[in-house]
């Protein structure tokens, strides 16, 4: 068995008397697409902002490729290898697409800080964001400001910028959220390509059971910011406890 | 490859009447002294100067999203130091540069401490070190000369040893000094804002968030922008013992702070050149109004109000879609 890419042990979390992760250990592997479901306040969001180190846990730890980043800030996770969507849209509004999907390429090739260069000579950058544009299907738009795209394309755009910095592990909150079937097979092709060319494990947050079932090879189940079931989309689907709390018995 | 913005033909057009704005300006800059008096050149160095606070402010509010209303503190701290050095030794260039110096560290210093909030919080902690500030002026009489100020500061020589040596005594030579200064700095603006450095400080603006999620360290660009910021207020300040020869506490007021906020307001915060239009605006409003009344605050303030209600993204975003081709991402020069 290959070693976790990232794992935790006994996340917690509370706001007030609130348990929001009440003790989570788990472990994700490279290159398999996870899917994790639950009711609304199960806990989801709380535990990849726990991940990802916009929320620092009470108690546990995170290990990323075996290093422990429990408290690392955001910023260093991510140039560790860890990247993330948000829930609510989290583009640059005023910046065009292209400018959207530089900043994550100027970052990763360490040139935020060049105070002198013109952006137009930044070849490298640029030549990548080119081929992002291409691969998320926004070169047409590349230089309309973010802010006026539509939803479909702002989140595109979004995952755009997630994938910006070749993260090995990628969080994806609600990533179909507001999307038409159209756009929502768009997105899920696009991390199926993602994934096989630039070797990306990506890990949802989903509503839709279709995107959740189709797409994914592992989900798990949170309730009450607890793990209710973890294991294959056939396993959950046959699983008494995850149809009677979460799917109501309907799959 | 080039980053297109707006249709080709537009973007030519645009930036042909651009360059042909810019270079007018240019040739009536250079040519001021030869058929301006004393006076005229005496209001366009003061241009220049709150031109150059104004730009170092809109890269801290426009560009990076921090309202700061401390600015004068650094403003004062570069003049002062410019001052105290200009006593010590007779230098233009010793003396000028020194006071950038002093308020660079000033910045950096004080700016660790209010990079770390955001928001009206930033702003209330920059207005309360500014304030602090003008204390410090009003109250070390032994080294600012309390609300006397620093006196007798003399317009140096510019000296570089074994190369040059230009008296500045007369008016013109130090216009074509400040002049020469600002055109560098300017220039240095424009390619900061339009750098790698210039689009995360957007990206800042934007989102933070966001921004920390693509591996920035946010702070630490909060806090480059804010030294950005402090430096070209202690520039501007530096450059103004010189000309008047004193220097007072009124000008680490929070009331002088106003001044770069008023000036980028009217120019518009999210165009390059917003805050220096702004600046000259500023100065001629003033200049034409105080010859009429003496309520010339009021009238000010009005065609403050006036202005920004009307035209909230300042009097550049009119000329721009008037004249120019709007740029998507609502930047221009």
């Amino acid at each position: 068995m290959t070693a976790p890419l990232l794992e935790t042990q006994e996340l917690r979390k509370t706001f007030g008397r609130l348990a929001a992760v009440a003790g989570v250990s788990l472990n994700l592997t490279e290159g398999t697409l996870t899917a994790i479901i639950g009711p609304n306040g199960a806990g989801k969001t709380t535990l990849i902002n726990l991940l990802t180190g916009l929320l620092v846990p009470d108690a546990g730890t995170v290990r990323f490729k075996g290093e422990d980043i429990t408290r690392l800030p955001p910023h260093g996770r991510v140039r560790r290898g860890l990247s993330r969507s948000f829930q609510i849209m989290n583009i640059f509004p005023s910046l065009t697409a292209r400018q959207n999907l530089l900043l994550p390429v100027l970052s990763r090739l360490g040139r935020n800080l060049r105070a002198l260069t013109r952006l137009d000579r930044e070849t490298e950058a640029d030549a990548e964001v080119e081929a992002l544009l291409r691969e998320i299907g926004l070169w047409e738009k590349r230089d309309a400001r973010a802010g006026a795209l539509s939803h479909g394309d702002q989140r595109l755009l979004e995952l755009g910028i997630a994938v910006g910095t070749r993260p090995e592990l990628c969080f994806l909150d609600e990533p179909c959220s507001g999307m038409n079937p159209i756009e929502r097979q768009a997105v899920m092709g696009l991390m199926r390509k993602l994934s096989g060319e630039r070797r990306t494990t990506f890990v949802i947050i989903e509503h839709d059971m279709d995107v959740v079932f189709s797409l994914s090879q592992r989900i798990v189940v949170m309730n009450h910011g607890e793990v209710l079931a973890d294991g294959t989309p056939d396993a959950i689907r046959e699983n008494r406890a995850v149809r009677e709390i979460y799917l109501g018995g309907e799959v | 490859m080039a980053m297109a913005t707006g249709s080709p033909q537009g973007h030519t057009r645009a930036s042909w009447r651009a360059g042909v704005a810019l270079g007018l300006l240019l040739l009536v800059l250079f040519l001021l002294p030869l058929v301006g008096g004393q006076y005229a050149q005496y209001l366009a160095i003061q241009v220049m100067i709150l031109s150059l606070f104004a730009l170092g402010f809109n890269i801290l509010f426009g560009y990076t999203g921090l309202l700061s209303f401390g600015q004068a503190g650094f403003y004062a701290v570069g003049a002062y130091g410019c001052a105290k050095l200009l006593l010590l030794k007779p230098s233009l260039l010793f003396g000028v540069l020194g006071g950038v110096a002093v308020a660079g560290v000033a910045a950096l210093i004080l700016g660790i401490l209010c990079i770390r909030h955001t928001r009206i919080y930033f702003s209330m902690l920059t207005l309360a070190f500014g304030m602090m500030i003008y204390s410090i002026a009003l109250k070390w009489r032994d080294f600012t000369g309390g609300d006397d100020g620093l006196v007798g500061v003399p317009r140096a020589p510019l000296e570089i040893p074994g190369l040059v040596h230009l008296s500045m005594a007369s008016m013109g030579r130090y216009y074509y000094f400040v002049l020469v200064i600002t055109l560098i700095a300017v220039a240095l603006a424009y390619r900061l804002v339009h750098s790698p450095l210039g689009l995360t400080l957007r990206g800042i603006r934007d989102s933070e968030g966001r921004m920390a999620f693509t591996g920035v360290p946010v702070r630490t660009y909060r806090l480059i922008a804010f030294v950005i910021a402090g430096l070209y207020a202690g520039l501007a300040g530096a450059l103004l013992p010189p000309l008047e020869n004193t220097v007072t506490p009124p000008m680490a007021h929070w009331t002088t702070s106003a001044d770069p906020v008023l000036a980028t307001l009217l120019g518009g915060i999210h165009a390059f050149a917003g805050p220096i239009v702004g600046a000259f605006l500023l100065f001629m409003i003033k200049d034409i109004i105080v010859r009429f009344t003496e309520y010339w605050l009021i009238w000010l303030g009005l065609i403050v109000v006036v202005l920004v209600m009307g035209c909230p993204g300042g009097v550049v975003s009119l000329a721009r879609a008037r004249w120019l081709a709007p740029r998507p991402d609502g930047e221009g020069s």
